[in-house]
């Protein structure tokens, strides 16, 4: 008997033996094809940028000294980085609530709201950026319902911070509701029940349970916002205003109208050690989701 | 039995609103009492505890408590502690947490959680685990936090749903003294469901068997085993030989089985049963190998065909037949040279070793 479990015991371990030895080679083999993608079509134009930014026109740092003294530049920055914290935080405030009915409630409305969401998410964005040209222009319904209530004219809508917000927040909205459903959906609902028989009411219980377990669906949900917004470009362009003018446009305007690629590189490569900054803090906390899970 | 401190009466369960998983339930369980909740899956059990617990509405009848209707009572307004079968502890809490989280739902002092905590920890021998938390911790000690969680803060009843379900055996044995000895220390009154008859006969003070979503016998766990109500419970509950028979109205004493012929019962067990066919339960263990001369002591004797011979050391399972009607005996201590695989054999049981139920 206990010569039988070593032996099959003793099998397995030989073959992970044997599979280690030849891994070394293959793992690489199979990685290759993207990392020279990778390579060619990523970190080399990102090199080229890193590098313009340093050299065009001249060898100097003075681009980057550009950004932080010159308030243009400075509050281009700011604004860029208010717009996305703001975004986010109408995404998690609207699709919070979303994505708790989703991932909690069965029936009719679920598949509704799915519906939805997954409609809005595979609807490309310049379609519904489009869309909200029309909902807020001149002749759309905004500006009816005005009118039919007798309230003249409405407020300039369009072509503001507030469309343009309103417009990333609508676009964005669907990747911070999947991003919580999908953590939220995991939670075991006897766990709540739990709760509850052991004397939560259910404000307590989402509060001291469901909350704190949905948290690593709303870091998630957060960061992706973010990044994307620190980026974006088409519906500022489109909805908002140049005198709020976000790091994208920065870049564009840099290039189209002044082909100064050195500056709008610098520009870039601040936008990217952004991003970098926030998913390297993000790492530091990825062990949340695998703490609880 | 002394007055019900738990009362169901009439309990009904549609989910459907065309079957019920929950038929008609009538079940009194004193006051400290530990009553098993024992059938096979779908039977109703689950459901019966979470209409107890305040997760499912009877359709009909009601659930008292020391007697009052707990109806209209949300769950976390019942002082009703549960165990769930997946433990349902809270990942982001650690043990000492978890186990203070009733106390924090009912705005204990600090101070008082503190040592309540401590002390029912040490009631379930984790009291070196209150940093820790629930993923670091084995199957065993996540099952024993779950019930240090469910006893902290007194609940009037605590419910268990198959709590030693995932466990492995040893250690499933282990629990089962173990949640009998805090049983024993607290005092307080427990309903404990599980598929599993041994858990059942071990631990229950009675055992309710559920069948089809209604109860077929509320009673002790010897009385369940010896005299089963029905032949569901009979079959379910411990090894088993059924037949079938009919009373003899002539002749007081004797029934005749199909296939068999005439044997001697029990003249008690005889007179109780006032209907006409009958099945007849004798227990594995009951029936011995018969020789000459004691004829008086096994009046009931049959020739049986060994068939499969199980040795578990303290005693032996033979499979074999009678007739074509298969029979079990189980002998205590070694294996008789007698039993061989193929052999036949005379086997017979006394009157008092058969059961009777009536068959309608
Ligand atoms: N939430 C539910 N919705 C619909 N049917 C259910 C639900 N829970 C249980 N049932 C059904 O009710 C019956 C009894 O189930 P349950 O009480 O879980 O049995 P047990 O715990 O004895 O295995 C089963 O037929 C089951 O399919
Ligand atoms: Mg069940």
């Amino acid at each position: 008997m206990a010569g039988g479990v070593t032996a099959t015991a003793a099998l397995p371990r030989a073959a992970a033996r044997r599979r280690a030895r030849r891994g070394a080679a293959t793992p690489w083999l199979l990685v290759a094809p993207s990392c020279l993608v990778l390579i060619v079509l990523f970190l080399t134009p990102i090199g080229y940028v890193l590098l313009l930014s340093v050299t065009d026109p001249n060898v100097s740092l003075g681009h980057y000294v550009r950004i932080v003294t010159v308030p243009l530049y400075s509050r281009v920055m700011v604004n860029t980085f208010l717009t996305s914290l703001i975004v986010t935080g109408l995404c998690l405030v609207l699709g919070f609530p979303v994505a708790y009915v989703m991932a909690r409630r069965r029936g009719w409305i679920t598949t509704l709201l799915v519906t939805i969401v997954a409609m809005s998410f595979w609807t490309g964005f310049l379609v519904r950026t489009y869309a909200w040209l029309v909902i807020l222009g001149n002749k759309g319904p905004v500006a009816a319902a005005y009118a039919a209530l007798g309230l003249g004219s409405p407020p300039r809508l369009l072509f503001t911070s507030f469309s343009s917000t309103l417009g990333m927040t609508h676009i964005l909205l669907p990747y911070m509701i999947l991003a919580l459903y999908a953590v939220m959906k995991k939670i075991d609902p006897s766990y709540l029940k739990a709760a509850a028989s052991l004397g939560a009411r259910p404000g307590a219980a989402f509060r001291s349970v469901f909350l704190p377990l949905s948290l690593p669906g709303v870091v998630n949900g957060c960061l992706l916002v973010f990044v994307v917004c620190l980026g974006f470009f088409v519906t500022p362009v489109l909805l908002g205003t140049p005198r709020d003018m976000m790091i994208s446009q920065l870049i564009n305007q840099q290039i189209e109208e002044l082909l100064a690629w050195g500056f709008a590189s610098a520009v870039a490569v601040v936008l990217l050690a952004a991003t970098g900054i926030l998913l390297t803090i993000y790492n530091r906390f990825a062990g949340l989701d695998r703490l609880w899970g | 039995m002394g007055a019900a401190y738990l009362k169901l009466t009439g309990l009904v369960k549609s989910y459907d609103g065309r079957t019920n998983a929950v038929d008609g339930i009538d079940l009194d369980v004193a006051r400290g009492e530990f009553v098993t909740l024992l059938g096979p899956s779908g039977s109703g059990k689950t459901t019966t505890l979470m209409m107890i617990a305040g997760f499912e509405e009877p359709t009909r009848g009601s659930i008292e408590l020391d007697g009052e209707d707990l109806g209209r009572r949300k769950p976390y307004e019942r002082n009703i502690g549960v165990v769930f079968q997946s433990y349902a502890l809270f990942p982001h809490m650690t043990v000492a947490k978890n186990v203070a989280f009733p106390l924090r739902m009912r705005r204990f002092p600090a101070a008082r959680q503190a040592s309540r905590v401590r002390e029912i920890l040490d009631l379930v021998e984790l009291g070196s685990f209150a940093d820790k938390y629930p993923r670091e911790l084995s199957g065993g000690q996540q099952q024993r936090v779950a019930l240090a969680r469910g006893l902290v803060f007194n609940p009037d009843v605590l419910l268990l749903d198959e709590p030693l379900g995932a466990l492995d055996k040893s250690l499933r044995e282990q629990m089962q003294v173990e949640l009998k000895r805090i049983h024993r220390e607290v005092g307080v009154t427990m309903l404990y469901v599980t598929h599993d008859q041994t858990e059942a006969m071990t631990m229950s003070d009675r055992i309710a068997v559920f069948n089809g979503g209604a109860l077929e016998q509320v009673a002790p766990p010897l009385e369940v085993y010896h005299r089963p109500r029905t032949r569901f419970v009979g079959e379910f509950i411990g090894d088993s030989n059924f037949f079938s028979g009919r009373r003899d109205g002539e002749r007081p004493g004797l029934v005749l089985l199909d296939g068999i012929g005439a044997h001697r019962v029990a003249r008690a067990a005889w007179d109780e049963i006032a209907g006409s066919t009958v099945d007849v339960l004798i227990r594995p263990e009951r029936i011995q190998l018969a020789g000459e001369g004691d004829e008086a002591r096994l009046p009931n004797r049959v020739s049986m065909k060994v068939g499969v011979i199980v040795n578990y050391g303290d005693s032996v399972l033979v499979i074999g037949e009678t007739d074509g009607h298969p029979l079990r005996m189980r002998i205590a201590g070694a294996q008789p040279d007698a039993i061989r695989e193929g052999a036949t054999v005379t086997v017979g049981w006394g009157p008092a070793d058969a059961h009777l139920i009536r068959r309608d």
